[in-house]
């Protein structure tokens, strides 16, 4: 069997994100940049499907700078075999890059494909779902555990009211959640073939993709600071306070 | 709570624009060393560091190892930590693939033991004896027991000790008088008692392996007279299964002033087992060629523990919110200003970081020499590279770890009160470093090393190793402009140590104890006069980067900050310690003894 994984490059989660002067977005320059943490999970949890005999071989996929590059040898520091690089300088949509994924899983044709529920710089949770869709496979979001067996996924998936429990036919697309696993450190050993595993490029063209945003970003400010907390005198005002100035009842 | 983040850009910058780490890579056996690859090494570590060992540090500290009926435990976390570690192959970074290691160089695996030092000193410890056993293994003993014990160690799955010191003996290691005695199937038995010894009992790992210094029936009785034995744990077998327990024992653990987390134990060999490595009375020798890397190791602690001391005390000086600038509200909008708006407080971080970062370049070079000794194909360069490292350990060692000791206790002022609670986590590092200043060589020694050794050798050989270097920088960097407010500050400095240098040298050929009298004011002058040529060269890259550095602008400009409040704030301690040393010993030995 073999799994796609998607991974993208992300501002660390550890850094404290600074806006751009011109509010066009994130402070990205000379910031530390590591694979999203959804991502990690997502390649763990396909090196772990290749560890117990079930896959055979896990390609990573990423769109992006040329810097890009740092975050699939991370992956395939952890076990990945092989990667590919779609360069792409300019700003990625989800849509966009779901379609770019189509046209690599047209390719590639792998049984599974794991992609971190969300990454942590736009939380947009959009692209792994689109992709599903685009294929026309079924999808396994926010999964807790994954099972696979005979042909089926058996995906645990966290929901509002608790836990489901889905049973999908491959191939499908599986969205990592946090609690699926936790990623390992790389091994040194790891690390060093890394080096010397292969990185394919593929231009957006020969996708036939068009990666061009549909939607503009008008600006990017900070949250609001968040103001002192007060103490109510009793509580008829503190209801009135949530009704009425903060508005949650 | 205290942070801790992997310094990686300023280790980027000494390793890759400063001194040349991928020269690494065209020396033999380090083909795979590429600045590309260290980079992702270094990476995982800072990960490893971050996140693995420094949570562990704290609670290390405060739960400290256990002794019940000869058995240590280290504490809660401990043993899971050291198990991933050595998953990862981090215990046989540098070691030789031949026995399971990595075989990347020296110098990287000093980065990350500054970074590991950093984030859990204690923790260090283990792999660091580790390490320090393979290499006097590897150098020393037969074909058998390298082949038996170096895979297990260059794994971690066993850790090593060096058991040394003796209740009656500690730098005069010529007292020693645990015995080994010949048996008949060429094995030897050793008895006797050993303390101090750093992960001499421990739930760690399944086998320990102790390389012991004792004196055979016919040895001479002083330092001629010493032999080194390997005496394992647990008795292996000759697939390396561990077997029947040896006839050795923990006593007791050594009440420390800090790395509590690192088992500190008194030893009893009561007839021993054990293998002889190298050849009889050779011990010392043995033990020797290996101190460089273990020195120059120690002071890859005092770097470590000055850097996260550093890096906790920037943040409290811009949290700490009390009293105003004194020209007027810094931030008016706060109740206060943050301390760091105060001369006094930036005077202790500029000093703090100043130390830091050039201590970081000096130490990496020296690494990097180590690498270049061990493997260049020209001969001519090994020696030269000998040279420099023979001459400048005891330098490292003494004053980077004095560092290590003085930028926590800097650390600790800055916090005021907050740093003496325990809470804040940085009375810890002043604890922790202070046995580096005493260990593996006590500052004293590594000073009279220098003016006693070092110095005089083959009439100065070794010293010009350094001051060439120095004078040809000077002399081609004359006119460097972006150099020119430094280039005075600091020849002022070399001619200083140029003056005391001749003084010393000439004074201690007629009285030794003029030369001991000098020779910690001495260390420290050449440690200041070096860390200012490191100085020297950081500025000059930087000056060099910084019209075109784009976002890492910030980086380079203050490089040059920091170096200037060098050469002006801490620079000029050189005329001090000049005046200092040339004023002789006789006020160090006039009092009589009797009179202390």
């Amino acid at each position: 069997m073999k799994i796609l994984v998607t991974v993208k490059r992300v501002v660390d989660y550890s850094v404290n994100i600074n806006i751009k002067a011109d509010q066009s977005g994130v402070e990205t320059a000379n910031v530390k940049m590591s694979m999203n943490p959804f991502d990690e999970i997502a390649v763990e949890e396909a090196v772990r499907l290749k560890e117990k005999g079930i896959a055979t071989e896990i390609v990573v996929v990423t769109l992006g700078v040329a810097q890009a590059q740092e975050t699939l040898r991370t992956a395939l520091a952890m076990g990945a075999d092989r990667a590919i690089l779609v360069p792409c300088d300019g700003e990625l949509q989800p849509l966009g890059v779901a379609k770019a994924l189509r046209a690599i899983v047209d390719k590639e044709k792998p049984d599974l494909v794991i992609t971190g529920k969300q990454a942590i710089d736009a939380d947009n949770s959009q692209t792994g779902v689109m992709l599903a869709a685009l294929l026309g496979w079924p999808q396994g979001t926010f999964a807790s555990k994954l099972e696979i067996a005979d042909g089926v996924a058996t995906v645990a998936r966290e929901v509002d009211g608790g836990q489901e429990t889905l049973k999908i036919k491959l191939p499908a697309v599986i969205t990592a959640d946090l609690r699926l696993n936790e990623p390992r450190y790389a091994t040194l050993p790891n690390i060093m073939k890394a080096k010397k595993k292969p990185i394919e490029e593929i231009k957006p063209e020969a996708l036939g993709v068009d990666l061009a945003p549909h939607f503009k970003t008008l600006k990017v400010t900070s949250p609001p600071q968040r103001a002192g907390g007060i103490k109510v005198t009793d509580v008829a005002t503190l209801i009135d306070k949530l009704k009425n100035e903060a508005k949650v009842i | 709570m205290p942070i801790y983040k992997a310094p990686l850009e300023d280790v980027r910058f000494v390793l890759n624009e400063v001194i040349g780490a991928a020269q690494l890579a065209q020396l033999p056996g380090y083909g795979e060393a590429t600045p590309e690859a260290i980079d992702a090494v270094l990476e995982e570590a800072a990960k490893i560091c971050e996140d693995l060992l420094f949570p562990l540090n704290q609670s290390g500290d405060a739960e400290g190892c256990t002794f019940e009926h000869g058995v240590v435990k280290t504490p809660p976390g401990f043993k899971d930590a050291y198990t991933t570690f050595c998953q990862g192959g981090w215990a046989g970074l540098s070691c030789d693939p031949e026995f399971g290691g990595q075989g990347l160089p020296t110098l990287l695996s000093l980065a990350i033991d500054e970074m590991v030092c950093s984030a859990n000193l204690s923790f260090g410890m283990y792999p660091g004896l580790s390490h320090g056993a393979y290499n006097a293994i590897e150098k020393h003993a037969t074909a058998e027991l390298k082949k038996l014990y170096l895979p297990k160690l260059a794994a971690g799955t066993w850790t090593g000790t060096m058991c040394l010191t003796e209740p009656q003996c500690g730098t005069d290691l010529g007292l020693i008088r645990t015995k080994a005695v010949p048996q008949p199937d060429g094995t030897y038995k050793i008895t006797g008692a050993k303390i101090f010894i750093s992960a001499g009992e421990h739930d760690l790992a399944e086998n320990i392996v102790h390389l012991v210094l004792a004196r055979l029936p016919d040895a001479p009785p002083d330092i001629r007279g010493l032999s080194l034995f390997l005496t394992p744990k647990f008795i292996p077998d000759a697939q390396g299964k561990v077997g029947a327990r040896n006839a050795l024992s923990c006593g007791r653990l050594e009440h420390k002033m800090g790395i509590k987390a690192s088992a500190t134990c008194a030893m009893n060999f009561d007839g021993a087992t054990a293998w002889l490595v190298g050849k009889p009375n050779q011990g010392l020798r043995a033990m020797f060629t290996m101190m460089n890397e273990a020195r120059l190791a120690v002071g890859m602690q005092g770097l470590g523990v000055a850097e996260i001391s550093y890096q906790n005390a920037a943040r409290y000086a811009q949290e700490r919110l009390q009293g105003r600038g004194l020209k007027g509200a810094v931030f008016p909008e706060k109740p206060a200003d943050p301390i760091v708006v105060h001369p006094d407080v930036r005077r202790s971080l500029m000093t703090m970081r100043a130390l830091v970062e050039g201590c970081r370049a000096l130490a990496y070079s020296i690494g990097l020499e180590l690498d270049i000794e061990a493997r260049h194909v020209d001969p001519a360069r090994r020696e030269a590279a000998g040279q420099l490292v023979a001459l400048m350990i005891p330098v490292v060692k003494a004053f980077v770890t004095d560092v290590g000791f003085d930028v926590a206790n800097m650390g600790m002022q800055v916090f005021g009160g907050h740093g003496y609670i325990r809470d804040t986590g940085v009375e810890q590092y002043v604890r922790d470093a202070r046995i580096a200043q005493i260990y593996e060589g006590t500052n004293g020694v590594q000073a009279l090393d220098l003016v006693g050794r070092k110095m005089p050798d083959n009439y100065g050989r070794l010293m010009r190793q350094f001051f060439h270097p120095v004078a040809d920088f000077l002399q081609a960097e004359k006119d460097n402009p972006a150099l020119a407010d430094m280039l005075p500050l600091f020849m002022s400095a070399f001619g200083k140590l140029q003056m005391s240098s001749l003084t010393v040298a000439t004074r201690g050929v007629v009285n030794p104890d003029e030369a001991g009298a000098a020779a910690t004011d001495y260390l420290r002058l050449f440690a200041l006069v070096a860390l200012g040529f490191m100085w020297l060269r950081m500025a000059k890259v930087a000056a060099e980067k910084l019209p075109q550095a784009g976002a890492r602008a910030g980086f380079y400009d203050s490089k040059l900050k920091t170096a200037r409040f060098f050469f002006s704030k801490i620079l000029p301690q050189a005329n001090a310690l000049n005046l200092a040393i040339l004023s002789g010993a006789k006020t160090v030995m006039d009092m009589p003894a009797e009179a202390f």
